[in-house]
């Protein structure tokens, strides 16, 4: 009787999230042999259910229902307990989204199971696999096993490695009606804040602007740095609550939590709840015009300056760079 | 209306971590209500005073956790439970557990409880508790409206707000911008030192090793590795922005 796992690929705006194929690569490394089973839910296009086979899915559940045209955690639970009581997995891995955090507790919940939730690393393989996750804002680090069964893992974006693709690879595609009853919360509308862009949580390289860029205005110069680096925009908490950004940028404890390869903070001071969304990020820039700023003690590299002066520098120096490429 | 609001005693959120032999220091900690339980409490508190409610805030944890306690009955609540467990071992299915036996006591409408907490932040409780509880829930509100039993919640979810619409009983797990904590006043506090904290064993909730035994183990903790200090560059800001640029691609090879 093959092992198998189970993958929930998250859509978010019509695309795959980049987690779901994350989660692929941490079913793989934790039952090498199983054959990996992946839920999605609404409406996934071929192009979807392509990656996910060309990632590692073997066989990809597409759960189609009008409860499930948009998100709603009663009919998600409802359908990934369902397959997950049809299939019987070894482990079911999620992203540690808005979605994840919402769902995976009340299902392993329902499922009488533990779950540790915001991994960033493993090691081992199997029942005894050992999972990392931050605590204390990232201060610290903790290792959990899992005792019961199925293993349930939520893993933070953008930590684990994508798996190699293999365009030769298909899936079979199950396409069913889950049974959903009992909805009892409804969400009557969205109000999408984040203007496209780059998904942040996804981001590999990110200018952030805090306090110091001390106007909406002020973001102008990041942006246009942001633009030559194809990178994506965030903010401190401090320079939405004074409205020089929207909300949908925040980066920190109650905002966003980011893992980019390169994390350039303008005017941002390093608050330790700014520090909790992005203290992981590979490389740390920061420029700051006071030098006793906090976050000069996390960055790897620092200018202390105007940001006004620094940033149109550092874009002018990036796009010499990139256009001798 | 009952409300039940979940808090948890933390550590302070500018404390610095020390751990030896896998165990994280206590010593000269300060400790507070878990930050995210303080806009559970404080929306509770709100909705006592403009509708009219009774405020229950209960807690699972260690002896020292009655101070938080204390401080959520000056801030206004009506009665405060300490659940007194000293055992690391429990996981977020020991205490969802725990707190499902203690809610089961009585009828409450509405079950306020942080979306996560600043230590252990798996952000599991809420949800898990409601499953026990087969109540309907809706995390990471960030502004909520009751009224005639219906219930409207505007919640944060990752930059998009949801506006999900459901009914009493229901639990929400509270998200920054829902609420600014009040600071309890000075006679709130002298009176809130005579309240009494009641104080229930795992046993008064009839609950068993077993149900409540953790189904997930730490094995270690640790800190992240001394970083290497960073560079602060000097000179012209000019020549500084072109050293930046060739470090980043030369020594850090990111660009």
């Amino acid at each position: 009787m093959s092992r198998k796992t189970l993958v929930f690929a998250e859509l978010r705006d019509g695309q795959l999230r980049n987690v779901a194929l994350e989660s692929l690569a941490v079913a793989r490394s934790v039952f090498p042999d199983a054959e990996i089973h992946v839920a999605v839910f609404g409406d996934a296009a071929g192009e979807h259910l392509t990656a996910l086979a060309q990632h590692g899915a073997r066989t990809i559940h597409h759960a189609r229902h009008p409860e499930l045209v948009s998100y709603n955690p009663d009919a998600y639970v409802q359908a990934l307990h369902q397959l997950i009581s049809e299939l019987q997995p070894a482990l079911v891995v999620m992203g540690h989204t808005y979605v994840g955090k919402d769902v995976a507790p009340r299902l392993a919940a329902k499922l009488g199971v533990g779950l540790v939730s915001d991994c960033t690393s493993l090691e081992g393989s199997g029942e005894g696999v050992v999972l990392t996750k931050p605590i204390y804002a990232g201060k610290a680090f903790q290792k959990r096993t899992i005792k019961s069964s199925p293993l349930f893992v939520t893993i933070r974006p953008n930590n684990f490695p994508k798996p190699e693709p293999d365009q030769t690879q298909t899936a079979n595609i199950v396409s069913y009606e889950p049974n959903i009853t009992n909805i009892r919360t409804i969400v009557k509308n969205v109000v999408k804040k984040a203007a496209g862009g780059v998904d942040l949580t996804e981001a590999r390289i990110i200018v952030s602007g805090g306090r110091g860029v001390k106007s909406a205005e002020g973001f102008a110069p990041l942006r246009e740095l942001a633009e030559v680096l194809g990178a994506g925009v965030g903010a401190s908490r401090g320079a939405c609550d004074a409205g020089y950004a929207d909300y949908s940028m925040q980066i920190g404890q109650t905002g966003k939590v980011v893992t980019p390869d390169l994390y350039i903070a303008c005017g941002i001071s390093g608050a330790i709840q700014h520090l909790a969304g992005m203290s992981n990020s590979k490389v740390i820039v920061a420029v700051n015009i006071d030098p006793e700023a906090p976050i000069f003690q996390v960055a790897d590299y620092g200018i202390v300056g105007d940001l006004f002066e620094v940033v149109p520098l550092l874009t002018k120096e990036f796009k010499a760079l990139l256009e001798q490429k | 209306m009952n409300i039940l609001v979940c808090l948890k005693q933390t550590f302070g959120t500018e404390e610095k971590i020390a751990i030896q032999n896998g165990v994280i220091q206590e010593d000269g900690v300060e400790f507070v209500i878990n930050p995210y339980d303080e806009f559970a409490v404080e929306e509770a508190l709100r909705i006592k005073e403009s509708i009219g409610a009774d405020v229950t805030v209960v807690s699972v944890g260690p002896a020292r956790a009655e101070s938080a306690l204390r401080t959520a009955l000056a801030m206004g609540a009506d009665r405060a439970v300490l659940i007194e467990e000293n055992d690391g071992a429990f996981d977020e299915h020991s205490v969802s557990k725990i707190l499902a036996a203690f809610a089961r006591r009585e009828k409450y409408d509405l079950i306020l409880v942080g979306n996560m907490t600043v230590d252990y932040g798996g952000a599991q409780t809420g949800p898990r508790l409601a499953e026990e509880l087969d109540i309907p829930h809706v995390t990471t509100a960030i502004k909520l409206t009751i009224q005639d039993g219906a219930v409207i919640v505007e919640k944060d979810a990752e930059g998009d707000v949801h506006t999900v619409e459901t009914t009493l009983p229901v639990l929400i797990t509270t998200q920054q911008g829902l609420t600014e904590p009040r600071y309890p006043t000075l006679p709130n506090i002298m009176k809130a030192k005579k309240k009494p904290i009641e104080r229930l064993s795992l046993a008064d909730l009839g609950l068993s090793a077993d149900e409540i035994a953790a189904k997930t183990a730490a094995v270690d903790q640790f800190l992240p590795p001394a970083k290497k200090a960073g560079k602060k560059l000097s000179g012209e800001l000019a020549d500084q922005a072109r050293e930046l640029v060739r470090l980043l691609r030369e020594e850090a090879k990111i660009i």
